[in-house]
């Protein structure tokens, strides 16, 4: 017989809450979520659900109260800040709503930020910044500054600098908000086309059920908890 | 080096904001420069006085002659190697702008006394069998076009002229160099004995003695010896170092080096305020950048360096070139060889200098990068989105 596979992205009892002054805001109360390699979960939920201090969480960017955060093999709440950046540069690709691109860098200076911190040559770094902007068809426009660009564009850019370390999570947080419908559409089927050809596990958070129509599971939070059907 | 493509982008974030930085520390160690220059120009007389010369002047001042007789008495005082005197000539060539110092010394005992000057064998000689000779420092000499066998005439509105003449005239007999940069090389040297025959007023009366000891560490005793020698008679002595002598001549107008420093103190003290309220402001208004760059996985420390070494490269780059402008202006000369007889920028003042900068760079960036360090991502990214 064999075993059930392990989730990659494990998260178990966690608790998470903020303090406003003599206020306490419980965002996140013993969650639970497992998410399996390969997967495509949108994340959704109405505004301060909790949803992006989860995806916080997950992407080491925060650390919970209580619980643990496990991706593949590495317990993400007991690495130190240094342990948490090498870990983050290793397995994460962050694609943010509003593209958080530096803007006196050039589209492939920009997507070759993260490979900066590896021990690759400048001809290894070019090689995989040109593959990277090939994935999500911008060669064409490397030597562009992301002002030149359209939104959609800055998105891609976004999403080439995500995966230029091929990372083992994609997190997206409303990748297409700031977007038009189209140019929307087009990042979600990057998206997709990146969990489906090339097995990337992404977890994406959005307000928008047409993204999430485009997502493999649905997850909905709502008062600190998660479950599989949108509260009314 | 690979990181050199993200420390640039930071700085040409803001081209206006950045430029006018670099431009108010360039013109700061410009200035820095400048006054070193002058620091060294009125510090050069100290730092190239002879150890083992002392000066014997009236207790008065310096105003007030001496008898020469005094050297044969002086010579003769246990620990007293050599001694020479020296008298202040004030001779105006053409023009009173057109100052130099201009004394009467006996020449072998002169030259004895000080083997910075370094004259030909040629030179020592002619002046030696030339009455009206004088010798006259490279500088001057090039500052006026004077070449060896041109007359000098001079004015002295303290001796007056020889009987029966307008002026003094002396015959330019040698050009001398100095063994050392900083020697000052402005001065006219002419033969005490055609100086004292050819006079009309207080022949017989010197100026000042140097006296070169023998050991420089019985310089106190000796000192006090001499004053002694010389106590309870119409001319009392004052006997201190060389160095002390002419640090007292350059603080008659002032303790230069002082002022010198509470200026670059001051204009240091508001470079760094700009300088650090840009960096400040800059890693402000990247808040959200910084954010990134950790999200990516960039530590916490090495944010700190980065935000470190683009403050320090404005201050260093900029320094270096206000240095650099200060240096190349102070090679093309003197701009005021009339007061300053020795005028360059040495090298411990630009290594002091470039060592500043990368000081400066390090105090401006240590509080705005410190902040970055501690940024909290989710809070950077949330404030920069």
């Amino acid at each position: 017989m064999n075993p059930s596979p392990q989730p990659l992205v494990s998260i178990r009892h966690v608790s998470k809450t903020f303090r406003r002054g003599a206020e306490e805001i419980h965002v996140l109360t013993e969650l639970e979520l497992a998410v399996m390699d390969a997967e495509f979960l949108a994340l959704m939920g109405p505004s301060g659900s909790g949803k992006s201090t989860l995806l916080n969480l997950i992407g080491g960017l925060d650390r919970p109260d209580t619980g643990s955060v496990q991706i593949g093999d590495d317990r993400v709440d007991q690495l130190n800040d240094r342990q948490l950046a090498a870990w983050r540069a290793r397995h994460i690709g962050f694609v943010f709503q509003f593209y958080n691109l530096l803007p006196a860098l050039t589209a492939e200076r920009n997507v070759e930020l993260p490979l900066l911190l590896t021990g690759l040559n400048k001809a290894e770094r070019r090689q995989h910044v040109q593959a990277a902007l090939a994935a999500v068809s911008l060669s064409n426009r490397s030597k562009h500054f992301p002002r030149t660009l359209s939104g959609g564009e800055q998105q891609r850019v976004g999403i080439a600098r995500a995966i230029v370390t091929d990372p083992t999570v994609l997190l997206c947080d409303e990748p297409t908000g700031d977007l038009d419908r189209k140019a929307g559409d087009e990042i979600l089927s990057l998206l997709q086309s990146l969990n489906k050809e090339h097995g990337k596990t992404i977890i994406m958070v959005t307000h928008d059920p047409h993204a999430s129509a485009r997502a493999s599971r649905i997850v909905y939070l709502d008062k600190g908890r998660l479950s599989d059907q949108p509260s009314d | 080096m690979k990181f050199l493509p993200l420390l640039w982008a930071g700085l040409k974030r803001k081209k206006l904001r950045t430029a006018l930085t670099f431009l108010s520390i360039f013109v700061a160690f410009m200035l820095f420069g400048f006054l070193g220059a002058l620091k060294e120009a009125l510090s050069a007389g100290v730092r190239m006085a002879g150890q083992d010369r002392l000066i014997v002047r009236h207790k008065v001042s310096l105003i007030q002659t001496l008898p020469e007789s005094y050297l044969a008495r002086i010579q003769v005082i246990p620990g007293v190697a050599a001694a020479c005197h020296q008298t202040w000539f004030s001779g105006i060539y053409q023009d009173p702008k057109n100052f130099f110092p201009n004394m009467p010394v006996i020449p072998e005992e002169f030259l004895a006394m000080f083997p910075e000057f370094v004259l030909s064998d040629a030179g020592k000689q002619a002046w030696l069998n030339t009455r009206t000779g004088a010798i006259v420092g490279r500088t001057t000499a090039n500052r006026f076009h004077w070449k060896i066998g041109d007359r000098i005439p001079l004015r002295s509105p303290i001796w007056g002229q020889p009987a029966g003449q307008t002026q003094w005239e002396f015959d330019i007999v040698g050009i001398y160099d100095g063994a050392k940069k900083g020697t000052d090389t402005s001065q006219l040297f002419f033969r005490y004995d055609f100086f004292d025959e050819a006079r009309n007023l207080e022949k017989g009366q010197v100026g000042w003695f140097t006296v070169r000891i023998a050991h420089p560490d019985q310089a106190a005793e000796i000192a006090a010896k001499i004053d002694a020698e010389f106590a309870n008679s119409p001319y009392e002595t004052k006997t201190e170092p060389e160095g002390a002598f002419a640090q007292g001549f350059a603080q008659q107008i002032g303790d230069i080096a002082t002022i010198v420093m509470a200026v670059v103190g001051a204009v240091f003290f508001t470079i760094l305020l700009v300088a650090g309220n840009t960096m400040a402001q800059s890693v402000r208004e990247r808040t959200g950048e910084l954010g990134v760059l950790k999200a990516l996985g960039f530590s916490n420390p090495m944010v700190l360096v980065l935000v470190l070494l683009e403050s320090c490269a404005i201050a260093v780059l900029a320094g270096c070139g206000g240095l650099g402008v200060a240096w190349l202006i102070v090679s093309t000369g003197n701009p005021v060889p009339t007061l300053l007889p020795v005028f360059y920028l040495p090298p411990a003042s630009l290594l002091a200098g470039a060592a500043l900068a990368a000081v400066l760079g390090l105090a401006a960036g240590a509080l705005p990068a410190w902040q970055a360090m501690r940024l909290h991502i989710a809070d950077a990214l949330r404030r920069g989105g």
